[in-house]
């Protein structure tokens, strides 16, 4: 059986040998256009003129287009209506796309697009959280709050308080791949798109809006992408939709890929949060009361920003049982980048806003902060009985899958934590400058859509006559390795090798209305879609043959690339062509739609996730404190994927997830200037993370004992963005070094760069 | 638009004789070109490694040389790794040690890699995170990337072992 198996990533023979096609390898057809963006020099203001003069007349243009020669619809938003393609009159960050070049060639295109004379009355332009807050600067009327009990009065009346506050940067996605599309058009109307894109069915939705034809004249297809991270979520829709309508008017194929620079100043990040708190809490660290308050900063478009912001106050309890919980959220609207989905999508803030607290707890009353994180944890799923019911989180969903207390025991086993503790603390002890800090955290993250009716995926499977499958469905692959999982998938219905399995690129044509790959669904939603497209073939199959040997389907079997029906075994491929003889269908579609949820947003009560993805890691490390400098020295991860589809996938997502996550919180800046100008638009000044960055001991495994209580596929577990969280070990760790310096609580924002660490050094030091 | 140049250099193995312009770059010559779409263009600014190639027994970032720069040259990119039987032991072992996830900096990886084991054919740990050190993957957290080329390494050496 395929299932569980760590087979290779279907594509890698492509990858290796340079032959697998992103959209920009796609053979260009001929005549085909390329396009480029003119921008917004400026962070807010009402354009005077535009004078594109210059532009049409440069070399190789042959169409210059503003916002007044779109064909349909000007926008591509995927919520709200507020995101214009070309802008209309009112610039509203640096970076802006104001009109659309399209040229012989990409170069010819770009040094175009930067000859435009355009005069602004500029405005005022609202940058930072402080300056929103004073404006009132906001999406929806006013702060969403969740509540749950008293939390003023827990408080109050708590042996101990602790409150502070924390900046949390954003983080650029850098997909390897930027973005990019192709629009090829097609007779009539119609128009065949190319795109590197999460989301097929929304670039398929926007262009017919700005075609002004229905979704049926518009096929996207999506091969895959060279990374995704939520950042091809909503953010290929302006490529996309400029291609389709370019192609329109020129009649010609057009494409257009981001360079990078600018790739990073139009496209929207991670958001950035500030988050504060106030917690009451005994003498044991066991919190009574908390309250956060969040500040998001949105950027000028609404975008995917209130279901991020969601998800972030759906994240502020993490692992810990809160009796009194209050959490407000800001959705601040500012003259930036619209920030948009990032691996976590709001968790990870949320996340770290409660992580902060459980350390400044065990730093105020002097415990390992490893105490106080237990002592707070949920109740365990195996206590869970008639008499003792589970906790409920601040929006009400009942915990009943926490499995965090055993991971812990054995991760803090395997990792060595207590004696490396104490080699920690000895250490400290006699080297004034090199200190080294060691952190444990927690992660538990919720599964599901927020917005409920997401969580649906189509299938489409044909087995041909020769017992080749041919499969497809609504995900999209980015490197995650859905593609290769969902042939497991499928292979373990027909009981065949997952050879025999093709997984085609998904296609709007194919499966209709799909989902965006996202929310780290795509494996539980499309295995289950699949699944059921194959069972049913498979059924078919088993019914035809049970006929013709006149026994019962249930005993005819599908095993090792053979049908055993009764006494007699066929290859697949002679039950397949049994069946095609006798007229039976071998082609049907698959369908999956979540069960049990009912999530009321406004309210915040409900129950918005499936289950709940665990996982835990160990991370120490060394700061110099007359630099800042820092390294990783060593993680220790056990994370829970259920049972794994594909363990060495698995484990893949895992530790790129932590590496990403520590590169968000220790290595990764933006830094906009006070005009509102993106200062970090390249990897020269924005710190990705290297090899050479990699903890020196890295070790990771999946939790053997791993098993979904839910019915999904194979009783398997999300596990795409839960890891991303694991890095939040590396900062609490720089976090626990910076606090061998002083008596001080360290208090770090996030990332917590050299110079942040350095600052924070000195500050304890004086203090 | 500038005057065109011949271009003379060796591909793969291949003798190309090609007309460019002075300011054209190596990797849209090799990508548009030759078809090679192997190397990637990521950032553009040599900082990302998914253009990588070689360039006369160098490893070189592709998408900022020129293309004149390579004038009577030897270049190999990734496709120039594999013959059409048989896969480059490093490109197995990138493939079997799931050294890959979206795949997009495999190429420039691989080839990277091929030059850091001709220059150091028995690296330890360490020498292969820094070796690589100029390629970003945003994947893979590059546990599998550096398993991939050790294990190469080996492979490599036990089958000079064995030929000796």
């Amino acid at each position: 059986m395929s299932i569980a198996k760590p087979l290779p990533h279907d594509a890698a023979r492509l990858h290796v040998t340079g032959q697998a096609r992103y959209v920009d390898d796609i053979p260009p057809p001929r005549d085909a256009l390329h396009l480029a963006f003119g921008l917004s020099e400026i962070a807010h203001g009402k354009i005077t003129k535009l004078d594109l003069g210059k532009v049409r007349a440069a070399p190789g243009v042959v169409a210059v287009l503003t916002a007044a020669d779109l064909p349909g619809a000007n926008d591509v938003s995927p919520s709200a209506h507020d995101e214009p393609l070309l802008a209309e009159g009112t610039v509203h960050y640096v970076g802006q796309p104001l009109f659309l070049v399209i040229a012989q060639t990409h170069l010819a295109a770009r040094k175009a697009a930067r000859l435009a004379t355009v005069t602004y009355d500029e405005h005022p332009a609202i940058l930072t959280i402080d300056e929103a807050m004073a404006a009132n600067s906001r999406f929806e009327d006013g702060p969403r709050v969740y509540e749950k009990g008293d939390s003023a009065t827990a408080i109050k009346d708590a042996p101990n308080t602790i409150e502070g506050s924390m900046e949390i940067g954003g983080q650029e996605h850098f997909y390897l791949e930027g973005q990019a599309a192709l629009a090829l058009p097609l007779e009539g109307d119609d128009v065949l798109v190319h795109s590197s894109t999460q989301h097929p069915t929304e670039i398929q939705h926007k262009v017919a809006e700005a075609l002004n034809v229905p979704m049926h004249a518009v096929r996207v297809e999506v091969r895959r992408m060279g990374g995704g991270f939520g950042g091809k979520e909503s953010q290929g829709n302006a490529l996309a939709v400029s291609c389709a309508v370019a192609a329109r008017l020129t009649q010609r194929p057009c494409k257009m890929r981001y360079d990078r620079d600018d790739d990073m100043i139009i496209t929207g990040k991670r958001h950035d949060f500030r988050i504060t708190y106030r917690a009451g809490f005994d003498d044991d660290g066991l919190l009574r009361g908390v309250e956060f308050v969040h500040y998001a900063r949105c950027g000028w478009a609404q975008d995917l920003s209130l279901p991020v912001a969601d998800r972030a106050m759906l994240h502020a309890d993490n692992a810990y049982h809160l009796p009194h919980a209050r959490i407000e959220s800001h959705r601040l609207k500012t003259n930036t980048q619209s920030a948009t989905a990032f691996r976590g999508f709001g968790g990870p803030q949320g996340m770290v806003g409660i992580e902060r607290v459980m350390d400044h707890i065990a730093h105020h009353l002097g415990y390992d902060p490893v105490e106080v994180r237990q002592r707070n944890f949920y109740t365990a799923s195996q206590q869970i009985s008639e008499t003792t019911k589970p906790q409920t989180t601040p929006y009400g969903q009942a915990v009943d899958d926490f499995v965090l207390h055993e991971i812990t025991e054995t991760l803090l086993a395997q990792s060595d934590y207590a004696a490396r503790r104490k080699a920690v603390a000895a250490w400290n002890a006699q080297n004034p400058v090199l200190k080294k800090g060691i952190a444990y955290t927690p992660v538990k993250f919720g599964i599901s859509f927020t917005l409920t009716h997401l969580n649906q995926a189509g299938a489409l499977v044909h087995v041909y006559q020769d017992g080749s499958i041919h499969l497809n469905h609504g995900g999209t692959e980015m490197g995650q390795g859905l593609f290769q999982k969902v042939a497991q998938v499928a292979a373990a219905s027909f009981g065949v090798d997952v050879e025999a399995v093709k997984i085609t690129a998904t296609d709007t044509g194919k499966v209709p209305n799909t989902s965006a790959t996202a929310a780290s669904s795509g494996s539980d939603l499309n295995g289950m879609a699949v699944q059921a497209a194959c069972d049913t073939i498979r059924e078919r199959i088993a019914e035809h043959l049970a006929q013709t040997h006149q026994t019962d389907p249930r005993r005819v079997y599908f095993e090792n690339g053979k049908v055993f029906v009764g006494d007699d075994e066929m290859t697949f491929a002679a039950a397949a062509q049994s069946a095609y003889q006798a007229r039976v269908s071998l082609s049907t579609t698959g369908f999956y739609k979540t069960p049990d949820l009912a999530w009321d947003r406004l309210k915040g009560q409900g129950r918005p996730f499936f289950y709940f993805a665990y996982g835990a890691a160990v991370t120490e490390v060394v700061i110099d404190t007359l630099t800042g400098e820092n390294r990783m020295l060593r993680a220790d991860i056990l994370h829970d994927a259920g049972t794994s589809l594909n363990p060495a996938l698995d484990i893949g997502q895992v530790e790129g997830g932590f590496v990403q996550g520590a590169g968000w919180l220790t290595t990764e800046e933006l830094i906009w200037d006070a005009k509102g100008r993106l200062r970090t638009h390249a990897p020269s000044t924005y710190k990705i993370p290297a090899c050479s960055d990699r903890p020196d001991i890295f070790n990771v495994s999946l939790w053997s004992e791993g098993r979904n209580r839910e019915d999904t596929i194979y009783r398997s577990k999300a596990v795409g963005e839960p890891p991303f969280m694991l890095g939040i070990s590396g900062f609490m760790a720089l976090s626990d070094a910076v606090a061998a310096c002083g008596d001080a609580y360290p208090a770090l924002d996030a990332p917590a760069t050299p110079e942040c660490v350095f600052n924070a050094v000195n500050r304890g030091r004086t203090s | 638009m500038s005057d065109k140049m011949h271009l003379k250099m060796t591909v793969n193995g291949k003798q190309e004789d090609l007309l460019v312009e002075p300011r054209e770059l190596l990797i849209y010559v090799l990508r548009e070109k030759l078809n090679l779409t192997g190397p990637h263009v990521g950032c553009e600014t040599t900082h990302c490694g998914a253009c990588t190639v070689e360039l006369n027994g160098k490893s070189v970032k592709s998408c900022t040389v020129l293309a004149a720069q390579a004038q009577g040259a030897e270049v190999t990119t990734v496709e120039g790794l594999s013959t059409p039987d048989d896969l480059h032991v490093l490109q197995k072992a990138f493939r079997e040690h799931h050294g890959l996830q979206c795949g997009f900096c495999t190429p420039g990886m691989i080839t990277r890699a091929h030059r850091l084991l001709q220059e150091n054919p028995n690296p330890t740990e360490e020498e292969v995170r820094f070796g690589i050190a100029g390629n970003l993957c945003r994947c893979t957290g590059y546990q599998n990337i550096v398993k991939s080329i050790l294990a190469a390494a080996a492979e490599m050496n036990a089958a000079k072992e064995a030929a000796e």
